[in-house]
């Protein structure tokens, strides 16, 4: 068999923020035609290795190597122009241009100093097609699904004569329709030989599409493996830095919280033009109730409806019993409910500011400006939950955008919980974030139900997550409720049938 | 001493700043840090007029700060400075005898309480109807002036009740002119505000990501009146400096371009015009900044009409001394000739 051509060998590379050691001596090694998964958990270095690769900063030791050829891109720029192309998490591209406009920006075909809109859209097409892609390119991006413009992206990057490509999280907001086409597409770039480095949290995926895997743990390098070679636990194990035993038992589920008789939020018949048709739903103390379905099915709409993020437009809701009018967060938060929202960098942390701040952010809010909470309480209340929650900072004035999304996460549900909630809804809170902090979120919701009585509504795009944690399972399909399965039901079989029966609807 | 801490010191690059100006007048202005005492007891000198000079631009840029802060800005008090210097001049009236028509203290309220109703105008459209910052206080920025000359039916009023010139004159018996001790209370009052409540917190999370902050519970909406209702009361009393210093209402000239001067101020004062994180000591050492610059300019005798001019380049001076980019690029200039050259190991592969 011959062996693969070697493209890019990154060796003892090494990146020092001030005061972390960010990567210390990682080797990494890419070859033609492969698929190579980075995993590591989060801050174990994965992203700061592909920002040296790409010239976002500057590497501190070590030498990277295209072709046998040193390289040392210092902008995104420079590392594209050797053939180096990212495709982020978020796609970055200008939704109010059209898709040829994203493809060929900066670029742009030109006839006589202007640009050639004719010749650049039938490229567009040309290119578009290559990865079985038949859409208006005349179009602005914002028409295209999220999963759509990430291809866009994937054919941008491609055009721009990619030999390497690097894929971060690019699944996490896709469905698994979308997924697999998008699989199909990487699949095919490894067989035109390009070397693939793809970075995602779910395992399934990693095993389902790549050749090796070099997992990275507090900057530093594990090793490289076979992806055929290991198995799941084992490689958990590697990324988390504990042995197999403790990683099963990790593995292992707490116990599911028993539902009191109590219904703290019924909802009847609530919907919202456009956005949620008529929705029942029951929740009760120490129950953890799930919102399963497709992304777009309505979970998000259910939840920013309990909040007051938007206003029903039909129904009511009670809450103990007692109707109420959710005009607004506010009002919600009144009564004990809390909410953290799905997109944790849009709507959920305040970057720039401290953990402290962002801690007590939602308390503050609740109390008003004029109550101002004394900042010796403020520390206290921080440092409380920094060390309940875990969360891995360097100190509680540290800034909330420098910590890793696990992290993050952990300072939104901080956020919530110290305005010590009755409803805890948490909306995608394990999205893009690490195994083991998934675990313990995960134990998290059904603790808090079971110790402290909180009703808790769990959002997930993971069915088996859900079905770890949840004792009554609601399954959305296009904006309203087709199924509610209680207890033993509770499993992805169930859901699956559900969200395909209500096609009949 | 540490230095490293007082480099980082958000207030270092301001007070560099105004420093490094100081010690050009020192070395180039005869006299500069003189203060003598005149027969009646006043203070008199360059630092004093600085001080006396720059106070309304002071208190323009406390109000700015935090509009700014939430990612907005405020054209308009320049213009809202020639409306509360009209109202309290019309009011007070011009009669050559010296009496005054209204009581001076209702006067100054009705002019404060009109800057007041200018900011709630600005932050109802901000607001409520979610106009652009700048789109939405440039209807009072243009249309000011004309309430203002409406309000003096196009005149000049000059005031002779001899009261009212001591808003931004000596207060017979005192030291000092009556508008620094307003401008320190401003500060002051600014100052315990931030202290005691969470306006500066609630204005930053605006600022820095407005719908986490609505996810968090933050009327966003109430922020944003606030910060402009308080821009507009802080116009409303730089107003009544303005005309007294020159005791009349000059509709066309009263606050003309001062709302730039302000914005110029916080952005001097190290506050990014994009939101989030302010500083409010570091806009007022940035408004003494730039009135230094101009008492500079007339004490080294160069014309009015050329101002602008040296302003300017002052101005690119000092910014370019703040930027992070220019002192990256200073800080990077040695080790610049590191690492490769792109394109030729692309030629090569």
């Amino acid at each position: 068999m011959q062996m693969e051509q070697v493209l890019l060998e990154m060796r003892q590379i090494d990146k020092i923020f001030p005061g972390v050691r960010a990567l210390s001596k990682v080797d990494f090694t890419l070859r033609a035609g492969e698929i190579h998964s980075l995993m590591g958990e989060n801050g174990a270095g994965k992203s700061t290795l592909v920002k040296v690769l790409t010239g976002v900063y500057p590497r501190d030791g070590g030498t990277i190597r295209l072709n046998g050829h040193e390289i040392a891109p210092r902008t995104p720029k420079e590392a594209q122009e050797y053939g180096i192309s990212t495709v982020y998490q978020e796609v970055n591209l200008c939704a109010n241009l059209s898709v040829a406009e994203n493809i060929y920006i900066g670029r742009e075909p030109k006839k006589h100093g202007f640009i050639d809109w004719k010749t650049m859209n039938e490229r567009a097409v040309a290119l578009l097609k290559r990865l079985h892609i038949t859409i208006d390119v005349t179009k602005t991006l914002d028409h295209y699904s999220v999963a759509i413009q990430q291809m866009i992206a994937i054919a941008r990057a491609v055009d721009v004569s990619a030999r390497i490509l690097i894929l971060d999280e690019p699944t996490s907001s896709l469905d698994e329709q979308e997924t697999q086409r998008l699989f199909a597409i990487v699949r095919e770039l490894k067989a035109q030989g390009m070397g693939i480095i793809f970075i995602s949290h779910f395992l399934e995926q990693v095993y389902a599409l790549c050749d090796r895997v070099t997992v990275l743990r507090n900057g530093e390098l594990i090793g490289s493996y076979e992806v055929a070679h290991l198995s799941r636990l084992e490689l958990i194990a590697k990324m988390i830095g504990k042995n197999l035993s403790a990683v099963q038992e990790m593995d292992q589920t707490e116990e599911k919280s028993q539902p009191s008789a109590d219904v703290f939020l019924a909802a009847k018949d609530i919907g919202c033009t456009g956005s949620l048709v008529d929705v029942d739903l029951a929740i009760h103390k120490s129950e953890v109730v799930g919102l399963a379905g497709l992304l777009g099915s309505g979970r998000t709409e259910t939840a920013e409806l309990l909040f007051g993020i938007h206003s029903i437009t039909k129904g009511e809701i009670d809450i103990n019993g007692k109707k109420l009018n959710i005009s607004d967060p506010m009002t919600a938060m009144r009564k004990k409910i809390a909410f953290c929202p799905e997109d944790r960098k849009v709507s959920g942390i305040i970057g720039d500011l401290s953990v402290r701040d962002n801690i007590i952010l939602a308390m503050q809010a609740k109390d008003g400006m004029l109550k101002h909470i004394p900042y010796a309480r403020q520390a206290e209340i921080a440092d409380e939950f920094i060390r309940l929650l875990q969360i891995k900072v360097s100190d509680r004035e540290q800034l909330v955008k420098n910590l890793s999304g696990g992290n993050q996460q952990k300072v939104i549900i901080a956020r919530w919980l110290a305005t010590q909630p009755e409803l805890l809804i948490l909306d995608e809170p394990t999205r893009g974030i690490d195994v083991g902090t998934k675990s313990e979120i995960q134990k998290m919701a059904v603790q808090l139900a079971k110790q402290r009585g909180m009703a808790v509504v769990f959002i997930s795009s993971e069915m088996d997550e859900m079905t770890r944690t949840c004792t009554k399972l609601v399954v959305m399909k296009d904006r309203r409720k087709v199924a509610e399965l209680m207890d033993d039901e509770v499993n992805s079989e169930n859901v699956m049938k559900a969200i395909a029966g209500g096609e009949k609807e | 001493m540490n230095w490293k801490r007082i480099t980082s010191s958000s207030l270092f690059l301001p007070l560099l700043a105004l420093f490094a100006l100081l010690l050009f007048n020192v070395i180039f202005v005869d006299g500069f840090l003189s203060i003598q005492m005149t027969d009646d007891g006043r203070l008199y000198g360059r630092l004093i007029d600085i001080l006396n000079r720059s106070s309304s631009l002071i208190i323009l840029s406390l109000g700015m700060t935090f509009v700014i802060a939430t990612s907005g800005i405020d054209i308009s008090v320049g213009a809202v400075v020639a409306i509360s210097a009209a109202v309290v001049c019309t009011l007070i009236g011009g009669r050559g005898d010296g009496v005054a028509e209204h009581p001076m203290a209702l006067a100054i309220l009705a002019a404060v309480a009109i800057g007041v109703l200018c900011g709630i105008w600005n932050g109802f459209l901000v607001a409520r109807l979610k106009i652009q910052a700048v789109v939405a206080t440039l209807i009072l920025m243009t249309a000011g002036r004309g309430i203002a000359q409406l309000l003096t039916a196009g005149q000049i009023i000059t005031v002779y009740y001899k009261p009212f010139s001591y808003i931004s004159g000596t207060i017979p018996g005192n030291v000092l002119p009556t508008n620094i001790f307003i401008a320190a209370a401003m500060v002051l009052l600014v100052a315990f505000i931030m202290k005691k409540t969470s306006i500066g917190l609630f204005v930053q999370a605006v600022g820095i990501n407005a719908t986490a902050s609505k996810y968090a519970g933050i009327s966003v909406s109430l922020v944003l009146f606030v910060v402009y209702a308080f821009s507009g009361f802080c116009a409303g009393v730089s107003g009544l400096i303005e005309s007294s210093l020159i005791r009349a209402a000059d509709a066309n000239n009263a606050g003309l371009n001062m709302e730039m001067d302000a914005i110029l101020a916080v952005a001097l004062g190290g506050t990014l015009l994009s939101g989030g994180k302010f500083y409010i000591g570091g806009s007022v050492i940035g408004a003494i900044t730039i009135q230094t610059l101009t008492t500079t300019m007339y004490a080294l005798g160069i014309a009015s009409d050329q101002l602008p001019v040296i302003k300017a380049i002052a101005v690119v001076i000092l910014c370019l001394i703040q930027s992070k980019k220019c002192q990256a690029l200073v800080a990077s200039w040695k080790d610049n000739r590191h690492g490769g050259n792109p394109g030729k190991a692309v030629e090569k592969a």
